[in-house]
């Protein structure tokens, strides 16, 4: 096995540069070396000017997702071994604007995610000496993969419809808006079909699906997706039906 | 999205290529999962044609059977089969995802939800078949 | 109801067409435009297959899955010419086209079914 590999990273100054550009490093290779401990490498010994964000190391924070070798991945869960023998290109997240270096802005994404409203919606809120709603762990059991959701934004980068039109609400923030509809305690559901329901809610996706396959969770939003545009339709159906049916 | 501020600095937005579906096996599966709309399209105007002639007489009907056998026709709706057939299976496997059934509160497994579509599709296919070729 | 949109009807349609035509047109493609014109099966007669056509349930059969085909075809259409060619400025052209002629092969279909001697 070589033991150096070389890192073609993306590098971009606001400040200075037109478009971003790319700069190679070699780094050591190491059997148990991340792409994200290449990167902080490169920061401590070669370069400390690089930017890029990162924090738990394992899995569970989802801010080091970045493109690597094209493809939308968690830089900390993916091994710099697998490129052999390189080079590995490193570049920010697809479909954001980017900051700085590997560095995107994902104002867009929380701003959306507020949107959809992912927390317990209650019609009448219980008061707190009657205790709490109770789950059975069936109940719980319908939501759990959607709460895997750690907002890394690996599926936005792997969703062409997100980068063509920047209006569509997008995996993760829908995956998590059926997160609470499908959760028992919830009441929320036409108060969030109102806003999923319009056009660049839910109706933009057209299926791809690949932000089931790079979802670093296993939260399938894709499927999500569909089964909130069944949901959407059922209900369509009951108003045509019902128009005098209030909500 | 807002211009450039102290607290909003200047960011690169890059452009999708137009030729983005090239990019990735998954997006060119998709986009040829979508083209096969426009076979289907042709199914229906097929169809028509072979009505409409059936309607006109028997001479019209053999002069279209005759058009049916010239070779940019077959190879027309050669590719007309791989593109309904791969509509067939690609609608098939991604409709349990759309699902998500549950009985006694556990996921049906896709299989369950698979298995039957392809089924009657093969049931449906050979009944068609025996309809047609009885007579 | 407000801002919601016609989107869930032509979904609807979308994926009645979808599951149909998975079902029901690869039989008839390989029959009517390969096996019948290349003699690998012997087809139906003319007369057989006008009698055929002129029952009731045949029509509604042939009705039905044009109808709900073309209106597949317009939905996916429609967007493979938004994302594929990034055309979406151009939408209500894109619609009237798609739905348009999928609604003007609904009046076609159920005219040449209905005119069937």
């Amino acid at each position: 096995m070589a033991d150096r590999i070389t890192l073609k990273v993306t590098r971009y100054d606001p400040g200075r540069d037109h478009e971003p550009g790319f700069q190679t490093y070699e780094v050591p290779l190491r059997k148990d070396w991340v792409v994200l401990d290449a990167l902080n490498y490169v920061k401590d010994k070669v370069d400390g000017s690089l930017s890029f964000r990162w924090s738990c190391r394992m899995g569970i924070c989802g801010s080091c997702g970045m493109m690597v070798n094209g493809e939308p991945k968690l830089t900390c869960a993916t091994f710099v071994s697998e490129y052999m023998p390189g080079p590995v290109s490193v570049e920010p997240l697809k479909h954001f604007p980017i900051l700085r270096d590997l560095i995107v802005d994902i104002s867009d994404f929380l701003e959306k995610l507020t949107k959809v409203k992912p927390w317990l919606i209650r019609e009448e809120e219980r008061r707190v000496v009657d205790g709490e709603y109770l789950q059975t762990p069936e109940q719980a059991d319908t939501f759990r993969q959607f709460s895997m959701c750690i907002n890394c934004l690996l599926c936005y980068a792997a969703c062409p419809v997100y980068g063509l039109d920047p209006l569509f609400t997008g995996p993760a923030a829908i995956a998590l808006a059926q997160r609470y509809n499908t959760d028992s305690r919830d009441q929320g559901t036409n108060e969030r079909l109102d806003i999923l329901s319009q056009h660049d809610g839910i109706w933009g996706c057209t299926f791809v699906g690949d932000c089931t396959r790079v979802c670093p969770k296993h939260v399938d939003p894709a499927g999500a997706i569909q089964q909130y545009k069944l949901t959407a339709a059922k209900e369509w159906i009951k108003s045509l039906l019902m128009p005098w049916g209030g909500r | 999205m807002a211009g450039p501020t102290e607290y909003l600095p200047k960011t690169f937005r890059p452009r999708v290529s137009t030729y983005w579906w090239l990019g990735r096996w998954s997006y060119l599966k998709f986009i040829l999962r979508e083209l096969s709309s426009i076979f289907i399209a042709w199914f229906v105007i097929l169809t028509l044609l072979q009505i409409s002639a059936l309607k006109r007489g028997p001479a019209d009907y053999v002069q279209l059977q005759e058009w049916l056998r010239r070779p940019i026709l077959v190879a027309l709706n050669a590719l007309s089969l791989f593109f309904v057939v791969f509509h067939t299976v690609t609608w098939f496997n991604l409709a349990p995802k759309a699902m998500s059934i549950r009985v006694r509160g556990k996921p049906v497994s896709n299989l369950l939800i698979t298995a039957p579509n392809y089924l009657a599709w093969l049931a449906i296919s050979a009944a068609v078949a025996w309809l047609l070729l009885r007579g | 109801m407000g801002k919601r949109s016609n989107e869930p009807f032509l979904w609807l349609l979308f994926s009645a067409g979808g599951m149909l035509a998975a079902i029901l047109i690869p039989i008839h493609v390989f029959l009517f435009g390969l096996a019948f014109p290349l003699g690998w099966l012997h087809g139906p007669s003319y007369q057989s297959l006008l009698e055929l056509l002129k029952q009731p349930l045949t029509r509604l059969y042939f009705f039905v899955l044009c109808t709900l085909s073309l209106f597949h075809w317009a939905h996916r259409f429609r967007y493979t010419l938004y994302d594929g060619l990034q055309i979406k400025h151009l939408d209500e052209l894109i619609n009237t086209f798609c739905y348009g002629g999928a609604a003007l092969g609904t009046v076609l279909a159920a005219y040449l079914l209905w005119r069937i001697p």
